[in-house]
C-alpha cells in the first residue's frame, strides 16, 4: 500500500475510534469539553508515535532475534507506561507550557488502548519502521480528529433536551454511532 | 462468608460493569459481534481480573504507593500473557476471532480500576469475590449486547440460523455488526439499563418498607 493510501485509511477508512473500536474511554470520558479533548488529541499524537517507534524497536531488535515474541504484551505495556512517565518528567522539566496543557491526559494515556493498539496493529500487519510511524501519526490523528469533532457536538448537549436515560454516555454512544456511520462512508474511496 | 456472596452478586447486578462503570467499552464494543465472542472475552477478562486481584491484595502491603500503578500493569500484563498462551492452545479459533484484544485486556480500565478502588485494601478472599462478580457481570453484559448484535445483526444465535428455524422470514440489520450498529445500540441498552434499574430500585425499595 503506498503511504498516501496508509495516511487515508489510518484517518478515514479504519479510523482508530468509530471503525477499529480503540481508545474509547478517553473519548467518553474527556470529550465533554472542547479544550480538554484538544489537550488528550495532542496528548495522544504525540505519545502514540513515540511509543510506535519504541515498540517496534523492541519487538525487531529484542523479541524476535531472542524468540520471545510471546512476552510481547507484557514487553509492549512496559515500553509505553515507561516512556509515559518518562515524557511527562521531561516535559515538566524542559517546555512547562505544553506540560500544563497536557497536563493530567499523560498519565491516562498509559490505560489508552490506542496506543497498545496502534503498536500491535502494527507488528501484526509486517509494517517497516517508516511505514509503522506514518500509520501511528495518522491514526493518532485520527483520533483526535473524530475526538474533537465529537466534543464540539457534545458541547451542545448542555443545551438539549434528552431522555433522562440517555444522558451522559447513553446520548454520548448514541453520538458516536452516528459519527461513525457517517465516517462508514468513507469505506469505498479505496 | 455472607461478605464473599455479597461481593460477589455486587458485580452481578447493582455495580454490574460496563454499565454501571462506565469502563471496559473498547472489547464491549468490539468483540459483541457474536454471543460466542462475547462469552469468550467476557471468561478471559474474568480470569485476569480474579488473579489480578488475588495477586495485587496479597501483596498489598509490600508495594510502595508512588509505583503501584507500575506493579498492577506489569501483574496484569502477566496474567494477560497466560490467557492469550491458554487461548492460542485450547481455543484457537475463538483467539483468532477476539485478535488483538486479548492483549489489549492488560489495558482493560476494569481490570486496573477494581485493583485500585477494592483489591488495594480488602483482603484476599474478598478480592477474589469482587473479581469474580465484577468478571461475571462483564461477561452477561457482553453475552447479552452480543446476542442482542447477533440475532438482530446476522439473524443467528451462536452460528445457528434462528429464524429460518421457525420459518420466519427476517432480514438482519447487516449495520448492528459493524461500529455504527455497536456505538448505537451500546448506547441505548445504556438507556434501558437506566430505566430498568430504577424501576427494580423503586421496587427493592418498596420491600424493604
Amino acid at each position: 500500500m503506498s503511504t498516501f493510501a496508509l495516511i487515508i485509511s489510518a484517518i478515514f477508512i479504519n479510523n482508530i475510534l468509530l471503525a477499529r473500536y480503540l481508545g474509547n474511554c478517553p473519548f467518553l470520558g474527556v470529550s465533554k469539553k472542547m479544550d480538554t479533548a484538544i489537550g488528550m488529541a495532542l496528548a495522544v499524537i504525540f505519545v502514540l508515535t513515540i511509543a510506535s517507534f519504541f515498540t517496534w524497536i523492541v519487538e525487531h531488535f529484542l523479541l524476535v532475534p531472542f524468540g520471545l515474541q510471546y512476552l510481547r504484551t507484557l514487553a509492549f505495556i512496559l515500553v509505553i507506561a515507561a516512556l509515559v512517565q518518562f515524557v511527562e518528567m521531561f516535559l515538566k522539566k524542559s517546555i512547562p507550557a505544553l506540560y500544563k496543557s497536557l497536563g493530567i491526559f499523560l498519565p491516562l494515556i498509559t490505560t489508552n488502548c490506542a496506543v497498545l493498539g496502534t503498536a500491535l496493529i502494527s507488528i501484526k500487519e509486517d509494517y517497516g519502521l517508516l511505514d509503522t510511524i506514518v500509520f501511528s501519526i495518522a491514526s493518532a490523528a485520527g483520533f483526535g480528529l473524530a475526538l474533537v469533532l465529537f466534543a464540539s457536538i457534545r458541547e451542545r448537549f448542555e443545551i438539549s433536551a434528552i431522555p433522562k436515560a440517555l444522558q451522559g454516555t447513553g446520548i454520548g454512544l448514541v453520538t458516536a454511532g452516528l459519527i461513525a456511520l457517517s465516517f462508514f462512508a468513507f469505506k469505498g474511496m479505496i | 462468608m455472607s461478605q464473599f456472596v455479597k461481593e460477589v452478586t455486587k458485580g452481578l447486578w447493582k455495580d454490574i460493569p460496563p454499565f454501571r462503570f462506565v469502563l471496559g467499552l473498547c472489547p464491549t464494543l468490539a468483540v459483541t459481534t457474536s454471543v460466542e465472542n462475547g462469552i469468550g472475552m467476557g471468561l478471559a477478562a474474568t480470569f485476569v481480573l480474579i488473579g489480578s486481584n488475588a495477586i495485587i491484595s496479597m501483596m498489598r502491603k509490600v508495594i510502595p504507593d508512588e509505583v503501584r500503578v507500575a506493579s498492577y500493569i506489569v501483574i496484569i500484563a502477566t496474567f494477560v500473557v497466560c490467557v492469550e498462551m491458554l487461548m492460542k492452545a485450547y481455543f484457537f479459533s475463538l483467539s483468532e476471532s477476539l485478535g488483538i484484544f486479548i492483549p489489549l485486556i492488560v489495558v482493560n480500565c476494569i481490570i486496573l480500576g477494581r485493583a485500585e478502588a477494592f483489591a488495594k485494601k480488602n483482603p484476599v478472599m474478598l478480592s477474589i469475590a469482587d473479581g469474580l462478580g465484577m468478571g461475571l457481570g462483564f461477561t452477561i453484559s457482553l453475552t447479552v449486547l452480543g446476542f442482542i448484535r447477533e440475532l438482530f445483526g446476522a439473524g443467528t444465535v451462536f452460528g445457528l440460523d434462528v429464524f429460518a428455524l421457525f420459518n420466519l422470514n427476517f432480514e438482519p440489520f447487516g449495520i448492528l455488526q459493524q461500529a455504527p450498529g455497536a456505538f448505537i445500540a451500546l448506547g441505548l441498552m445504556l438507556g434501558l439499563m437506566n430505566v430498568v434499574g430504577k424501576i427494580v430500585d423503586n421496587i427493592m425499595a418498596r420491600r424493604v418498607v
